[in-house]
């Protein structure tokens, strides 16, 4: 195939990526979109493997194992699983760029091309993409260990953790001008493993470091950085498609983490430097004073609020996830909908574990997404509120986020749901959120504590409703 | 424990201090409720609804007096002329009484009370703080006589409240004035308001502005800045100036309004004169004007306490009785404040209550105790609203005007140093580099637009399908597996692989999300 053919089925699987991305700008278009970039996808795979001379049986070999894992595991995966599903895909497209990379500088035609600078920029592309790769690799995998609990939620922060990542950072810069060097003459091996296993480390501790509460900045960070690695490697490869293509996952996970950060009102930096709260913690201990007492209530008793409200508003978090109990809360919702209840969703951004988490859950138990309002849509109207239903949330919905300059989560946008007539808040424990700050919430008067398990919970309201 | 209740002796009081709903309740406590014969006639309780509720019913009021530890009241002790004795020369040492007592306005009654070594507890001095408003009396009897108020303005204005549109012609809407936004007056707001009238309201506190606004009443205001909340949600008295701008706009209103209902009252203080002789006389005739603070002195000069005045054709109503007036329902809400009230006192609910003066509410309402007069208690901590809320803003305003200052440097410095690097990227890169760097550069910004677009429901799809597409580095692989190293072949076979789980996973689990998205 001509190289003319290629490069053009290359612009159209660039513009139907680009389509893609923008068909999720509703849930209309959004299936539309996803067929679009199956089709891009498609286009790009057959004009390159078109000009495929050799080895062509362990292509497709490759192609038809990894296509039905793929496959299985789509199908298969529980919607509460999605985090880790996700954390787990971007740790395969780092290790992939690394793959390419090592394969890359492997190819003893690599010197005949390049020359002087080229060579250099060459060096210097292939080093970046398996660096990124590297990081994102490992990263994705400790992230989802975490997402799994197969390794605690906690930040783990060692002593001079700043100086250590310095000193990667250092490293990995001396390493590469070793590299150029000795690559310019035919070796440089040495130093790209050396740099690898550095990337490495790198990727696992900046994820340690980082609390439960902060998965979705992660998760979306990973994405990005996940782009980026194929967009490095484009460079090496001279290839745009790569190039693009890298550019826009990147971009779109830099915004994400952006919107993320946004929503917790962190600093980016802070959240990847790691450790939730340790530089404000402790003073927020002078407001856990002003306690009260909560008021607990019985399923029965809830469903007759809830019987009784006109206005009912459902803040679900981390902990309706956990518990499943996104169908029996879809339940809910129809059974209160029939009574003319106006029954509507308020999503924190950062509730769960990664961007848009709450969505696909309610999305998933059939709530229709045009009763599911984002924080900032639904925000005032909380004065109009009969109930307000808090299931398994915590910091997004802390009044000292706004009142408290010292707490940890200050000047964090919350959920304002205590401005309503009535909060009922369905919690296991009076256990504090990942911030580990306690909630003013649950002591407000107009609060009312339902304990237990929410899925059963939910069930016996359900049932005297 | 023994609670008893005797029958109200005060002049026209109706009202009882507990109710057989309530009377079940305190016995679920462990208490045992003794009520005199005939205290609930006159809030439509019999005796025999009390005694069904459990409780004995005694003749007379001195075995009340005698028989109980804990004596339940609505109007403070006053002479007794059927037993002709003081009710406090009744009381006995160790004694614990619960009652309205108004100890800024009865010093006299404290000493007898400290005389008689019991201790006494004045509903009206329970602070008002979140935690003891299920307590509050004067929230809930203020309340009452809101409403009340507007009833009787009603039977004595001898027009309609609402306006219409008949044949036989325009009916126009009352128009009603309530100064003083408290319980009472926004009460009053609200049952004027759902009887059809134009509802305009005054107060010194402009928090309160958004209480009146969400009863869809008018709220005046002055052209005069001066803060008039004092501590514990009350009001404080305020300027001279600001009384001369207030004292206008009452002028001015006064011409124009049918119905002026005023519940001004400030504690432990004579009530403010609002309503002067001249404004009444400026008033229609046929004109009300409702004086809840007449028992206090009257918010209009000319309100005489607990009668119904005709001055200048107008109909000034000094009634003091209004809870009175609704007594079934008072009774009930006072009852309930009492027994909340008892409930805090009464920690292990075995019928016995201990006065702890190191909890707040109990201290507040404590006026003697064992002999000792404790009034007034130390000032309470909290104003039930943030005293200044301006405060607040300025704290803000600091951190944005930070923020905003280097808005215009910020770019600046951005675009130079961009500027720069771009420079000296192209004057050593090769020409082929610089091509790739736009086309990176470009879908960097495409990217930027595209994804801003991306609704918040969605991310997660997202996610999953940058996923899916950011596999596109499978090319590099595909490109790389002709080669005739075996290394480098295994290397990428092994990178098609595991990229392709990652095109099919991702695609594949974005559909099944998106298929979920329906309306």
């Amino acid at each position: 195939m001509s190289q003319g053919v290629v490069t053009a089925s290359y612009v159209g699987a660039t513009i139907l990526f680009i389509l893609a991305l923008g068909g999720l700008s509703s849930p209309e278009t959004s299936r539309r979109g996803n067929i679009y970039g199956i089709t891009g996808m498609a286009i790009a795979l057959i004009v390159t493997i078109a000009s495929v001379t050799s080895n062509v049986e362990i292509l497709i070999g490759g192609l038809l194992i990894g296509g039905s894992i793929g496959l299985v595991l789509a199908k298969r995966v529980q919607m509460t699983e999605m985090p880790e599903l996700v954390a787990i895909l971007h740790s395969l497209v780092g290790l992939a760029a690394v793959l390419v990379g090592f394969a890359n500088f492997m190819d003893p035609a690599r010197l005949e091309h390049y020359t002087g600078v080229e060579l250099t920029i060459h060096d210097v592309e292939t080093y970046l993409g398996i660096l990124i790769g590297a990081v994102t690799f490992s990263g994705s995998v400790i992230a989802f260990g975490k997402l799994s609990g197969k390794i605690g939620g906690n930040p783990l922060l060692l002593p001079a953790r700043h100086w250590f990542n310095l000193g990667l950072l250092i490293a990995s810069i001396w390493l590469c001008s070793m590299f150029i060097d000795q690559s310019a003459v035919g070796g440089g091996l040495n130093p790209l493993l050396i740099m690898t296993g550095i990337a490495l480390l790198f990727g696992i501790h900046m994820v340690m470091a980082i609390g439960g509460a902060d998965m979705p900045v992660v998760i979306s960070m990973l994405n990005s950085y996940s782009g980026w690695a194929a967009a490095a490697t484009g460079f090496m490869l001279n290839n745009d498609l790569l190039i693009v293509t890298g550019a826009l996952v990147g971009s779109s996970g830099a915004i994400l983490s952006y919107i993320m950060c946004r929503a917790m009102n962190r600093k980016f930096l802070a959240v990847i430097a790691g450790g939730f709260g340790t530089t404000t913690g402790g003073s927020s201990t002078g407001s856990d004073v002003e306690q009260g007492e909560v008021i607990a209530l019985e399923a029965p008793e809830v469903a007759s609020l809830l019987n009784e409200a006109k206005e009912v508003m459902i803040i679900p978090g981390y902990g309706m996830a956990v518990a499943q109990a996104q169908h029996i809360v879809c339940e809910l919702t129809k059974a209160l909908r029939s009574k003319k209840v106006n029954v509507r969703f308020g999503i924190h951004p950062v509730a769960g574990r990664m961007p848009g988490h709450m969505n696909v859950l309610l999305a998933e138990a059939k709530v229709p997404y045009d009763i599911v309002y984002e924080m900032d849509e639904i925000n005032d109207d909380f004065p109009n509120i009969d109930v307000s239903m808090v299931i398994g949330a915590n910091d997004i919905v802390n009044p000292s986020a706004l009142t408290d300059p010292n707490s940890p989560i200050a000047g964090m946008p919350v959920l304002e749901c205590w401005k309503g007539k009535t909060t009922v808040v369905l919690k296991r424990s009076m256990a504090t959120g990942y911030a580990g700050v306690q909630n003013p919430l649950f002591f407000e008067e107009n609060t009312r504590m339902l304990f237990g398990d929410a899925k059963s919970s939910l069930d016996t309201v359900y049932k005297s409703l | 424990m023994k609670i008893g209740i005797p029958k109200e002796i005060h002049d026209a009081e109706k009202r009882v201090a507990t109710t057989p709903d309530v009377a079940k309740q305190l016995i679920k406590l462990g208490f045992e409720i003794l009520v005199e014969s005939g205290a609930g006639e006159g809030s439509h309780f019999s005796d025999t609804a009390f005694t069904d509720a459990g409780v004995t019913v005694v003749e007379g009021a001195k075995k009340i007096w005698e028989g109980s530890d804990i004596i339940f009241k609505v109007r403070p002790p006053e002479f007794n002329s059927s037993l002709n004795s003081e009710e406090v020369d009744l009381l006995h040492e160790k004694q614990v009484i619960i009652t309205f007592l108004w100890p800024a306005q009865n010093p006299d009654l404290l000493k007898k009370l400290a005389e008689k070594k019991v201790t006494a507890l004045s509903m009206d001095s329970v602070p008002r703080i979140s935690r003891a408003q299920k307590m509050d009396a004067l929230s809930s009897m203020a309340n009452i006589a809101g409403y009340r108020a507007v009833v009787e303005a009603a039977q004595h204005f001898g027009r309609f409240f609402t306006g219409q549109i008949t044949a036989a012609g325009k009916i126009p809407p009352a128009k009603v004035m309530v100064i003083g936004a408290g319980v009472a007056g926004l009460a009053a707001i609200g049952a004027a308001k759902s009887m059809g009238a134009i509802v305009r309201a005054f107060d010194t506190r402009p928090e309160v502005k958004e209480q009146v606004e969400s009863m869809n009443a008018e709220f005046l205001e002055l052209d005069f800045e001066e803060e008039g909340s004092g501590t514990g949600g009350y009001a404080k008295v305020m300027s001279k100036e600001f009384i001369e701008a207030e004292m206008a706009l009452f002028a001015e209103q006064a011409k124009e309004v049918d119905i002026i209902i005023t519940t001004a009252l400030i504690p432990g203080k004579p009530a403010p004169e609002l309503i002067k002789e001249e404004m009444v006389v400026s008033m229609k005739d046929g004109s009300v004007i409702v004086d809840l603070a007449a028992e206090q002195g009257g918010n209009c000069k000319l309100s005489e306490a607990g009668i119904v005045k005709k001055v200048h054709g107008v109909s000034i109503i000094g009634y003091t009785d209004l809870p009175s007036r609704l007594a079934a329902q008072s009774s009930q809400l006072y009852g309930t404040n009492l027994r909340h009230l008892l409930t805090d006192m009464c920690k292990d609910k075995d019928g016995n209550i201990t006065v702890d003066m190191e909890d707040e509410v109990v201290r507040g309402a404590t006026v003697v105790k064992d002999g000792k007069i404790t009034w007034p208690p130390p000032a309470p901590k909290l104003s039930a609203s943030p005293p200044k809320p301006a405060e607040k803003p300025k704290d803000v305003k600091p951190s944005e005007v930070t923020e905003e200052k280097p808005s215009w440097l910020g770019p600046l410095v951005t675009f130079a140093v961009g500027g720069l690097v771009l420079l000296g990227l192209g004057s050593v890169a090769p020409a082929s580099f610089m091509a790739h760097f736009t086309v990176f550069v470009l879908a960097c910004f495409v990217g930027y637009m595209v994804i801003w677009n991306v609704t918040a429901a969605l991310h997660t799809p997202l996610m999953s399908v940058t996923n899916a597409i950011s596999s596109i580095i499978i090319i590099g692989a595909i490109l790389q597996i002709s080669s005739g190293e075996s290394v480098i072949m295994w290397v990428a076979g092994f990178a098609v692989t595991i990229t392709a789980i990652n095109i099919t996973g991702g695609f594949a689990v974005t559909r099944r999300m998106l298929e979920m998205f329906r309306k």
